[in-house]
């Protein structure tokens, strides 16, 4: 019987492990970035409604043969990213709703697709992993890894240089526009990141538990930090923490490793909730 | 030359008009009192006068060299804002913004013109404390300080009154008075509560009819 550490050490010898740890630690970082100001503006169901459209681009991909689906899967979700996000206020159907509606019609045009054109012998367990992400994590090549860190690096750039104004429109977004911010430009920047993450994220948790990715580190970050900057920094870092455990966990225990983590940030919040409670606040 | 002046101005929303053919000009240093019932179009005035909607018609133009960006606006509160997590100091400080261009960090310039803000509305022992913690007239003093950061010259305060305890309310007056008869700030203020007319100088009132004129001939006209 190996001790713990001797059966982390024996994995990590593996390539695919690490990658898994890179990749993996830095889509946590730029999805709990993002989701402190998608939080906050009410659009916590946005990264489940991407997420479903991306699995119906994917559906799209297979059937159309298509070898490298990642540049067809990531101008769809962008595109509805940007039609969500930014047309939230004065459409005729609601925010929530359009989000629900486009998550729930994806994912079941997605499945038809998959259903009537698919060749694959296994096709309840393509969608499985495809909707968990069981095992596409680990199945990464090196170019994968390397288009995660260059994104990786893009949205933490970004997100550092657009900090203020981000806080200044995630806020109060007509104070912004009154006072000369370029709102519109802003929120579209910051679907299209999503998107972008999103798409990323599908190969380490799967398309239904991105949401938690994106929600859980900013929910529970906002239970103790009661500043932006405060939340934004406890968020990542937790997140970080939290998706280190996760994958650690799923690899000595051999969990799936999407639904580890998520499990590992419901904990993390459970905890936060109390330390906020504690704190009297 | 009149700091803000719109002419022949047609407001509405969803293709309905609201109000037609509105003219009215505002000098530097007046203090207008803009009154009327919820629905006459006074909040869509304010959205036209910040450029946040487009007019139907008519025109909006600012004088003695204020742009439209440079308007202190205090919005009414949203849901959205009560319980964000954010400290006092960064909602002040995000007043700068429209200082800063494409620079992604404040200056010193702006942080001191943030503590000024502070030290003018008399919040600066609030400064690290949690806008969601404070009560609703702390939190229009925050709104206001942020205002105060984004313009040196012409306040629009939308309602700055509503939903505060008569104490804070009167506060909230005191201070714009301050700002106009010691700052020489122009103010514009919504509000549908008579109580603003005892600071105000011109009253801009929709109604059955429009009035806008000085108090003196509101209150002959109106309030006989």
């Amino acid at each position: 019987m190996m001790s713990i550490l001797e059966k982390l050490s024996f994995y990590f010898n593996y390539p695919f492990v690490r990658y898994a740890f890179i990749v993996g630690i830095l889509i946590a970082l730029c999805s709990a970035l993002l989701g402190v100001t998608l939080v906050l503006r009410r659009f916590s169901f946005i990264g489940d409604g991407l997420s479903h459209v991306a699995f119906g681009a994917m559906a799209v991909a297979a059937v159309l043969n298509l070898t490298n689906d990642t540049p067809l899967v990531m101008v769809i979700t962008v595109a509805s990213a940007v039609l969500l996000l930014r047309t939230g206020q004065d459409t005729k159907i609601k925010g929530d709703a359009a989000v629900a509606m486009i998550s729930v019609g994806a994912l079941a045009l997605g499945y038809l697709l998959m259903n009537i054109f698919s060749t694959s012998t296994n096709l309840a367990g393509d969608v499985c992993s495809s909707l968990f992400g069981s095992t596409s994590i680990l199945t990464l090549t090196v170019t994968d890894v390397a288009v995660c860190v260059v994104f990786s690096i893009l949205v933490v750039a970004a997100f550092i240089f657009l900090y203020h104004k981000i806080f200044a429109v995630t806020f109060d977004e007509n104070f912004a526009k009154a006072t000369g911010i370029k709102a519109d430009w802003y929120q579209t920047v910051i679907a299209i990141i999503t998107a972008v993450i999103i798409v990323l994220a599908m190969n380490l948790v799967g398309s239904l538990l991105i949401s938690a990715l994106l929600i859980f580190p900013a929910l529970s970050a906002m239970r103790v930090f009661k500043s932006f900057r405060g939340v934004t920094i406890c968020a990542a870092i937790l997140s970080v923490v939290c998706a280190s455990a996760g994958l650690l966990i799923a690899i000595i225990a051999g969990t799936p490793v999407g639904s580890t983590i998520v499990a590992s940030d419901i904990v993390a919040f459970v905890v936060f909730c109390a330390a906020g409670k504690l704190a009297g606040r | 030359m009149s700091l803000l002046t719109c002419e022949n101005l047609s407001l509405g929303y969803e293709g309905r008009v609201i109000l037609e053919n509105l003219s009215f000009s505002v000098n530097s240093g007046d203090y207008l009192c803009i009154l009327g019932e919820n629905g006459s179009g006074k909040s869509t005035l304010v959205k036209t006068i910040l450029g946040l909607r487009q007019q139907a018609a008519g025109q909006v133009r600012f004088g003695d060299g204020l742009k439209q960006r440079e308007i202190g606006y205090l919005p009414q509160q949203t849901d959205l804002m009560r319980d964000f997590p954010a400290s006092v100091w960064e909602i002040v400080l995000s007043g700068c913004e429209n200082r800063c261009g494409m620079r992604p960090f404040y200056n010193r310039e702006e942080k001191e013109r943030a503590e000024n803000a502070l030290e003018k509305l008399e919040i600066a022992n609030l400064k690290k404390r949690s806008y969601r913690e404070l009560s609703g007239g702390q939190q229009q003093r925050v709104l206001l300080a942020r205002a105060l950061c984004a313009s040196e010259r012409l306040l629009l305060l939308d309602e700055p009154v509503a939903g505060l305890d008569p104490d804070a309310a009167a506060q909230m007056y005191r201070v714009t008075w301050e700002l106009n008869t010691r700052d020489k700030m122009t103010i514009l203020m919504v509000s549908h509560d008579m109580v603003c007319l005892s600071y105000a100088t011109h009253v801009l009132h929709f109604g059955a009819e429009v009035f806008f004129g000085t108090k003196s001939a509101y209150q002959r006209e109106f309030l006989k």
